[in-house]
């Protein structure tokens, strides 16, 4: 007896990259780079989110040439995003094996109402959240794994900050919730009331939490982790900075010792005078320019 | 007798679900990092993760050498998945560093990318009749074993549990199952080598 595509191995699959760091790669020889200094799994993409920022115009999925030269560059996993709503793209990407599919607010969105059905697929889908009750709307349609989003290409920490908090915050205030206030806790966010239930009862999400969107530093990704993430995203943070191969190794040491500041301090140290990647004022964008928001 | 300390070497991959699955099978589990916390345990057990991230950080930060020195003294050791990786000897069609525990060779992904993760009922005659809800994720299998290794599961005719010594190796995740069987393998693997390790020093 065999099973493929269970909840059990879609969500195993988070599991197993727990305690890592997940880059955005554009070409095989940067998810090479990124393989090498110790990244647990590879997002291929055309353009990194500050460029997606910086250019404009509508970001879809990215060609599939690509993606499969990154996929047989690298034996890390290798994920791929896919427009909010868009099963036809997640149909092509499961069907060229691609690991994980990331359902991305950093991509112009294709349905305004809906996500993807993503209990319909064997691939695994991430998305991401800003609270709880987007985190748990995402688990219902399916999704294995969550990230808090934070602002995608922004190089800021603070809104990967609010989220990751957001989150954390409301399932600690769950499980003191009297039992009684649970239905009206689950109708005020949004959320399925059995889900709440588990985590009122757990502590948890059912399901591996990363954070995302802002992250560019050795010292953010050691702040993300001990506000309760369990591994990293970077996107624009490795490759957008002056010495990705630096950036890559400090930020995966940082990840893993995040909780010796003396280990963070020589992740710090490795980069020498090396810039961060530029970062953004939120505050300064236009409610237009705003990644997270897209999709709820 | 006070239970078991069993670390769950914690570098990166699925941890806390080995460290629960001990503390079921009624152990203690502490997360292994350092030094200092790989000295204090009876045991290690390598979880499910990436091996070319883990075998990195083994190198990086100096815990590869001490480890080895450790099973070769007759830690019992027990790696799942990405943890059988880091202790075989060799990975078939690549050249990555491994710590050469146990004389396998792997071949990573074998059973194929993650729309090939399964769960399979697998027959391990070890732990009785029973099947054992076996997970194999981005799997992979064994390829050769040693004179000294004995294979303790198939799947589809291809190795994917041994053990050799106190070294056990297993291509899935028990961890991720409530089936507390393969923990409580590992367990009398440790009161094996503790009771090895008493008559040693009484006799001396």
């Amino acid at each position: 007896m065999e099973e493929k595509g269970t909840l059990t191995v879609k969500r195993g699959l988070a599991q197993m990259l727990k305690g890592g760091v997940i880059m955005d790669v554009v070409t095989p020889e940067q998810a090479a780079i990124a393989q090498e200094a110790g990244a647990v799994a590879v997002m291929a993409l055309e353009r990194i989110p500050a460029e997606i920022r910086a250019q404009g115009g509508v970001a879809r999925m990215s060609s599939l040439e690509l993606i499969s030269g990154i996929m047989d560059a690298v034996t890390i996993p290798v994920m791929a995003k896919v427009r909010i709503g868009h099963f036809a793209e997640a149909q092509v990407l499961q069907s060229i094996g691609v690991d994980y599919i990331d359902e991305s607010e950093v991509l112009t969105p294709a349905d305004d109402l809906y996500h993807v059905d993503k209990h319909a697929f064997t691939t695994p889908f991430v998305c991401g959240a800003r609270d709880l009750g987007e985190a748990l709307r995402r688990i219902t349609e399916g999704a294995a794994m969550i990230r808090s989003k934070g602002e995608a290409g922004s190089g800021n920490i603070v809104e990967a900050v609010r989220h990751i908090r957001a989150i954390k915050d409301a399932i600690a205030t769950l499980t003191t919730a009297p039992k009684e206030e649970l239905v009206a806790r689950a109708r005020d966010i949004g959320a399925s009331y059995e889900l709440v239930r588990e985590i009122a009862e757990t502590g948890r999400l059912p399901v591996v939490l990363f954070c995302a969107g802002g992250v560019s530093t050795p010292a953010d990704a050691a702040l993300m982790m001990q506000l309760g993430a369990e591994g990293i995203f970077v996107g624009s943070g490795i490759f957008k900075s002056k010495d990705p191969k630096r950036f890559a190794r400090a930020i995966v040491d940082a990840t893993t010792h995040y909780n010796d500041p003396k280990i963070v301090a020589d992740a710090c140290r490795s980069l020498g005078t090396a810039d961060a990647m530029p970062g953004i004022d939120i505050r300064k964008l236009a409610e237009s320019e705003l990644l997270a928001t897209r999709g709820n | 007798m006070q239970a078991h300390l069993v670390g769950v070497l914690a570098l990166q991959g699925d941890v806390a679900e080995h460290a629960a699955a001990l503390e079921r099978a009624g152990a203690r589990a502490a997360a292994v990092k350092t030094l200092a916390d790989l000295e204090r345990v009876d045991a290690l057990v390598i979880p499910g993760g990436e091996s070319t991230t883990v075998v990195r950080l083994l190198d990086r930060f100096g815990l590869a050498e001490p480890i080895v020195a450790r099973v070769k003294a007759g830690m019992p050791l027990w790696g799942t998945c990405m943890g059988m990786i880091v202790a075989a000897r060799e990975v078939a069609g690549m050249e990555q560093p491994t710590l050469g525990l146990i004389d396998i060779t792997v071949r990573r992904n074998a059973f194929g990318r993650q729309n090939e993760s399964a769960e399979v009922a697998l027959a391990i005659p070890a732990l009785g009749e029973q099947p054992f809800p076996a997970i194999f994720i981005r799997a992979p299998w064994i390829e050769r074993v040693g004179p000294s290794v004995e294979l303790l599961a198939e799947r589809d005719g291809h190795g994917v549990m041994v053990r050799s010594g106190n070294v056990l190796g297993t291509s899935f995740h028990p961890e991720l199952t409530g089936d507390p069987r393969v923990h409580a393998y590992f367990l009398s693997m440790i009161d094996k080598a503790s009771a090895h390790v008493g008559k040693a020093s009484s006799a001396a």
